[in-house]
């Protein structure tokens, strides 16, 4: 009541103070930031919109990433489409394969006359979302990419020194931890993306053909044909029967396995930040992941997860005038330093990073440059440069299952990885009918 | 019987009209868009459409994955509609014999209905949640280790109970209700011949509450195939594995998760069928056993 009140009471103040204001265009902004994170993304809208008095942008949280991207499509279906909206990382190449319905940044910009530069963003975010011309699709926005986070406290007791920088370490630092009675040594989430997508881009292999679909949508999965890769995920089935990796679920649900105190370490997204530094209570970490020293000697790069930001077709010039300056506020290194270090996310440009060394961000929280170090560690491969495979929300599913009864112990990883390629295939398929 | 008649011609058209169109809004045209989307190839902006025919039927029933699904669903089905109805008429059983407080109790096991499946799904999964749920943690002290995010059949007990649990409070109502109609004469009669609880129970009380039975029957097993998505999504996703991946869930997650529109709609004319067939055997032959 209080509410409607108050709502009314604005509308009429703005309609009898009004008539510059009346002329302001709205612009919808569909993201899926809940909690404080959604805060910031009105804060941030509140900024542009204080910034200048033509456009008005209005966030809207529309629930989950999964969400948030299938009510666009839906508004969209429907000609009720918003102007901007966050999809993530997995939804790419749909979006992308969308001709007529996605306005690509690139364009916007350049339509909108205004100087903006690509390059500005960090090379592994920037390629992710960009065409083999290295042409910007969408705006990057929250990136981040899985590390390694350590329980310092447990690791001590064990008398292990140094944090496992390599396989071998992890399960040598699994006996130790065993030695004093502790049974679980590791845990991971969102598994496809860390132990799959990402250990293929860190070691350098590729995750399908055709450049992990970047170059086309005749592509196929070649998870199953990284010896590595299969020898790595049964030595860690087989540790499931001590205890020293134990499976918590499939997105962030093991995180509790971590905060608890349960497992020593955990493998997952660098966003978790917030979140652990609240709950855990021991002395914590996060390094860099660590290293199949049976694939390669050195690590390349991970890749990213996260989302993007979006543009729908469907709307007026004049309102894509506003899409492309809201654009460019964001793109401040001072707007994306503070979102940077405020959310948990990766800094995505060159100069919002420089800024937060400049502002000493990274010495009051140590080990928060891990995922940018990670990230920019060298000049991403076309193995390492990220992925674009149609139908990917349904082709983690499928890999997620068959990993599951691979640590139920119902399948050898070699068997799991070659199910999930076929499956996958078939969605690929499937997609490249739909889309051709 | 008194035969109705309508003076005006128009007028009981208009009467049933309401009817006819509840009836063609929200069954007849989605259902027939169902039919219609199960013949398509869309991708996900509907910008490019292309007639299959049967393409995306067969292409179910060549897929192991599906067929296993049938029979996830059915044991599941089974087991909430088998947990949920027992409980039920315990429960209601015991009520009906309580005279003090009675509203009290009947309320306290009415409210679960209250709640939302998803909502329930989520209650449930924070309990047995095997690191911090506390009933994980008594299944633990009791020697057996829980995890649904490892063990199918773990899993499979997870859905089974958040489902039935909110049912439960649905078939108490009846159950109830059931046993109240059931004139005291007749029970007092049996006493008096010297039948004790038990016995009047099961050949006075259990016959006599058999339609309701019946109709509970229905209506749980339509509850298992039809409403129980959100419970499924909340606490376990469909896995681990495949192992709780039941049919509706599929149908949800093929369309709004995998933006698979076509095949989505080919899995619910195939859970359309299944439901008229469900229905139509649970009327001809369990219902003969029904006495009414």
């Amino acid at each position: 009541m209080k509410q409607t009140f108050s709502a009314t009471a604005i509308a009429a103040l703005m309609a009898l103070g009004a008539s510059p204001v009346a002329a302001q265009t709205e612009i919808q902004f569909w993201h899926a930031m809940g909690g404080a994170l959604g805060e910031k993304v009105e804060e941030i809208a509140t900024g542009f919109n204080e910034s200048q008095d033509e456009f008005k942008v209005v966030p809207i949280y529309k629930g989950n990433y999964t969400e948030t991207m299938t009510a666009a499509i839906a508004a969209f279906r429907a000609g009720e489409q918003p102007h901007i909206v966050q999809v993530f990382e997995v939804g790419t190449a749909t979006m992308m394969a969308a001709e007529g319905a996605v306005k690509p940044v690139h364009a916007l910009m350049e339509d909108a006359d205004i100087d903006w530069n690509a390059d500005a963003y960090l090379p592994a975010v920037r390629s992710y979302y960009s065409t083999p011309e290295g042409e910007l699709l969408s705006l990057p926005f929250n990136s981040s990419t899985p590390v390694l986070w350590y329980n310092a406290d447990l690791l001590e007791q064990a008398g292990i020194e140094e944090v496992p920088s390599t396989w071998d370490e992890m399960f040598a630092a699994g006996e130790a931890l065993q030695q004093i009675g502790h049974d679980c040594a590791f845990s991971f989430g969102w598994q496809s993306w860390v132990m799959i997508e990402n250990y293929l881009a860190w070691h350098n292999e590729p995750i399908g053909t055709k450049q992990n679909g970047f170059a086309g949508l005749d592509t196929e999965l070649v998870i199953d044909e990284s010896e590595s890769l299969t020898n790595l995920l049964q030595r860690i089935a087989d540790s499931t029967e001590d205890g020293t990796f134990e499976y918590g679920g499939r997105r962030g649900d093991s995180l509790s396995l971590f905060t608890s105190g349960e497992c020593a370490m955990w493998m997952n997204s660098s966003a978790y930040y917030a979140s652990i530094k609240d709950q855990a209570e021991f002395a914590f970490g996060q390094t860099m992941l660590p290293l199949n020293t049976e694939a390669a000697e050195e690590p390349q790069n991970s890749i990213i997860g996260g989302a993007t930001l979006w543009v729908l077709e469907g709307h007026d010039d004049s309102e894509y005038q506003g899409v492309a300056e809201f654009f460019d506020y964001m793109s401040r290194p001072e707007v994306q330093a503070d979102w940077h270090q405020s959310s948990g996310y990766v800094p995505i440009t060159t100069a919002a990073y420089e800024l937060s060394k400049e502002q000493g961000f990274y010495k009051e929280e140590p080990g928060t440059d891990t995922a940018i170090k990670q990230l920019s560690l060298n000049e991403p491969t076309a193995n390492s440069r990220g992925l674009r495979f149609g139908n990917f929300v349904q082709i983690r599913d499928i890999i997620n299952e068959e990993l599951e009864d691979l640590w139920a112990g119902n399948q050898s990883a070699a068997e799991a990885l070659e199910n999930a390629a076929d499956r996958g295939n078939d969605l690929l398929r499937e997609f490249e009918d739909a889309n051709s | 019987m008194k035969k109705v008649t309508f003076r005006h011609r128009w007028l009981p058209y208009l009467l049933v009209a309401p009817q006819i169109a509840i009836t063609l809004v929200f069954f007849i045209w989605p259902a027939s868009q169902a039919l219609y989307q199960s013949v398509l190839r869309q991708d996900a902006f509907g910008l490019k459409t292309e007639f299959v025919g049967l393409a995306n039927f067969a292409k179910l029933f060549n897929d192991p994955l599906y067929l296993e699904s049938f029979v996830t669903t059915v044991t599941y089905s089974a087991m909430v509609a088998g947990l949920s109805m027992g409980v039920a008429l315990v429960l209601a059983v015991m009520a009906d014999r309580v005279v003090r407080q009675a509203t009290t109790y009947r309320t306290l096991l009415i409210w679960p209905y209250a709640v939302a499946p998803a909502v329930a799904g989520v209650l449930w999964w924070f309990l047995f949640n095997p690191t911090v749920g506390i009933a994980a943690y008594a299944l633990d002290a009791m020697g057996y280790d829980w995890n649904h995010y490892q063990d199918g059949g773990d899993a499979m007990m997870l859905i089974v109970i958040a489902a039935a649990w909110r049912q439960v409070s649905y078939n108490f109502l009846f159950f109830l209700a059931g046993l109240q109609a059931i004139p005291r004469s007749l029970t007092e009669a049996a006493a008096i011949d010297g039948a004790g609880p038990l016995k009047r129970f099961w050949t006075i009380q259990l016959p006599l509450l058999s339609p309701t039975a019946f109709f509970l029957l229905v209506v749980n097993v339509v509850y298992a195939f039809f409403e129980t998505f959100g419970i499924v999504h909340a606490t376990t996703s469909g896995g681990p594995g495949n192992d709780t991946v039941i049919l509706v869930y599929k149908v949800w997650r093929d369309a709004f998760e995998g933006l698979n529109l076509g095949s989505s709609a080919a899995q619910s004319v195939i859970l359309m069928g299944i439901v008229i067939a469900l229905t139509a055997i649970q009327f001809r032959y369990i219902e003969r056993k029904v006495e009414y």
